[in-house]
């Protein structure tokens, strides 16, 4: 588990000084992925610096099961290091060493024996699925291999936490995915507590199990992906749900329906039959008039305007409340024409 | 201008010049590299960008690598008579020469050689910081390691630089393909010994720069990869 508590750092700046991170605090449980994302200048990078323990916060605190590692320095805090794996942003690998020879890194810094050093290092890329790749130099490979040696590479002395700063920046989707794929795999094979800052919102959706949202220095929004969704005004929920305001596109939406609402469906259980079951049981003729279906990690996430006619519509509309569907009320004017 | 040697006599006046030549520079490039390297290490670790910017120390190892370099060979020689005198028992002959060049190319080479560590990306340097490493093995590894082929090359163009040092020592009694150009060509009025020597000379250069290039292309690991 890795915590971070009122984080603080200011970069001196031409007048005055420049506010990088503005008390931050986050935690992220054990053998959990979260997404650190926000736009460039809100101080993901800053942030993912301090937690690599490249820079000193001006104060605050950075806490891997309980320890303290900011307050570290000297052999103690290179022994920390081994606790927090790093994949930096951009290349990082050396290009004079082969894969094998960049993963190996860490494991001479923890003076590894060599045959120890080899099993491991075999172990490592098997993990990453570059098994083949070993005796390769880093400029054989491709930009998705690089970044998945540089994990094995962050993995090595088996940290755990696991740091990756923009690993998919430079990347492709393709290529992205197979990124992704071995950073969950080492959370579910290895129980790594994930820590992926990012500016993708592909990975939020793909990995993560938590996020926090930066704003110029500061965390806006942070917990469980799932449960943020479902909240109204959510900013990960706006970004990661598909749109159910058409605008003008389609003016009369809402004539004609007694109730109009948006719904927020989670799971495969509410996302395949709560809507068809309200619709029945009370009687009410049920239309989608937007949103859609999308997949956050594998759970199927949902999000509708719906519009309701018949006598029960309210009943059905507080039965799937009660059903766990997370509804807002769409504003509805006097002649039942949705604002 | 008259031909008065023999050509065989010419090849064997010339073949233990070249020999001294080419010990005088191997020996001074080896020292230079022995005394320079880890001069050139500390200038790049104690500069702004290195891993223990240390300014003061910094400005001091600057001061005095310019302030040395600057100096004109021939001038070295000179100041270094009696030093040289002190360290091998005479300020003549081939060996002494060794002195003033080595003196001469280790600010030379340590330049290089921070030259050459300051074009490592950071981002090597920072990665290898998180895995725990030590400075003496982030040094080793990243370092060294990664700028190995531009030191190879280093070692090349001083090597280069000392074939013209240890002929201008020549002309001061240092022995070597120098000596044997300026007193028994150019003072002897032999066209042929003096030419054969410049020759000499210019070959030496050229095989010495062929060699550490191909060395360095060796040790480097980095390969260009076109696409298919």
């Amino acid at each position: 588990m890795i915590t971070v508590e009122n984080l603080t750092k200011s970069f001196p700046h031409d007048n005055g000084a420049v506010v990088a991170l503005d008390n931050v605090s986050m935690q992220v449980p054990d053998g959990a992925v979260c997404g650190v994302v926000g736009s460039s200048g809100a101080g993901k990078s800053t942030l993912a610096r301090c937690i690599a323990l490249l820079d000193k916060p001006d104060s605050g605190a950075i806490r891997v099961d309980g320890t303290d590692l900011v307050a570290l320095d000297g052999k103690s805090l290179r022994a920390a290091r081994r606790r927090i794996g790093v994949v930096p942003q951009g290349d990082s690998l050396l290009r004079q060493r082969t894969a094998a020879g960049n993963v190996a890194l860490p494991l001479e810094a923890a003076n590894m024996s060599a045959p120890q050093r080899r099993s491991r290092v075999a172990e490592l890329l098997d993990l990453v699925g570059l098994s083949d790749k070993a005796p390769v130099y880093p400029d054989q490979l491709s930009g998705g291999q690089r970044q998945r040696v540089a994990v094995a590479r962050a993995l090595a002395a088996q940290p755990s936490v696991l740091l990756a700063d923009e690993p998919t920046s430079a990347l492709d989707p393709s290529t992205t995915d197979s990124v992704l794929t071995v950073l969950d795999r080492a959370r579910s094979e290895l129980g790594v507590t994930v820590l992926v800052v990012t500016h993708d919102m592909a990975v939020v959706r793909r990995i993560a199990d938590d996020v926090a949202v930066l704003e110029q220095g500061s965390v806006v929004e942070h917990g469980k992906v799932l449960d943020l969704v479902s909240e109204p005004g959510s900013r990960i929920g706006s970004t990661l749900l598909p749109e159910t305001d058409q605008g003008s596109a389609v003016p009369a939406a809402g004539i004609g329906h007694d109730v109009v609402a948006e719904v927020v469906l989670v799971g495969f259980a509410a996302v395949g039959a709560l809507l068809p079951e309200a619709s029945n049981r009370f009687d009410v003729e049920l239309s989608i008039l937007g949103g859609g279906l999308t997949r956050l990690g594998d759970t199927p996430v949902a999000k509708f305007r719906i519009g309701l006619s018949g006598e029960l519509s309210e009943s059905a509309l507080k039965w799937m409340i009660e059903h766990d569907a997370h509804v807002r009320r769409a504003p509805v004017s006097v002649d039942g024409v949705a604002a | 201008m008259s031909d008065k040697t023999p050509w065989p006599e010419v090849i064997e006046l010339l073949r233990p010049a070249t020999g001294e030549t080419v010990y005088m520079v191997l020996t001074a490039t080896l020292l230079a590299v022995v005394g320079g390297l880890p001069l050139g290490v500390m200038l790049h670790l104690t500069s702004p960008a290195g891993l223990n910017p240390n300014p003061p120390a910094h400005r001091v190892l600057g001061v005095v690598v310019d302030v040395v370099r600057s100096v004109p060979f021939v001038v070295l020689l000179v100041v270094l008579a009696s030093f040289t005198r002190f360290l091998v028992g005479t300020a003549i002959g081939s060996t002494a020469v060794i002195v003033p060049l080595t003196v001469g190319a280790i600010p030379f080479f340590a330049r290089l050689t921070a030259n050459a560590l300051r074009e490592v990306d950071t981002t090597l340097v920072e990665a290898a910081i998180t895995t725990g490493a030590s400075r003496l093995r982030i040094v080793w590894t990243v370092l060294l390691g990664e700028a190995r082929a531009a030191l190879v090359g280093a070692v090349g163009v001083t090597a280069v630089t000392l074939i013209g040092y240890a002929a201008m020592a020549g002309a001061i009694g240092g022995g070597g393909l120098g000596t044997t150009a300026i007193q028994d060509g150019y003072q002897g009025y032999d066209d042929r010994i003096l030419y054969s020597s410049v020759i000499l000379l210019g070959a030496l250069a050229w095989g010495m720069q062929l060699i550490t290039d191909f060395a360095a292309k060796i040790v480097d690991r980095r390969r260009v990869v076109t696409s298919a």
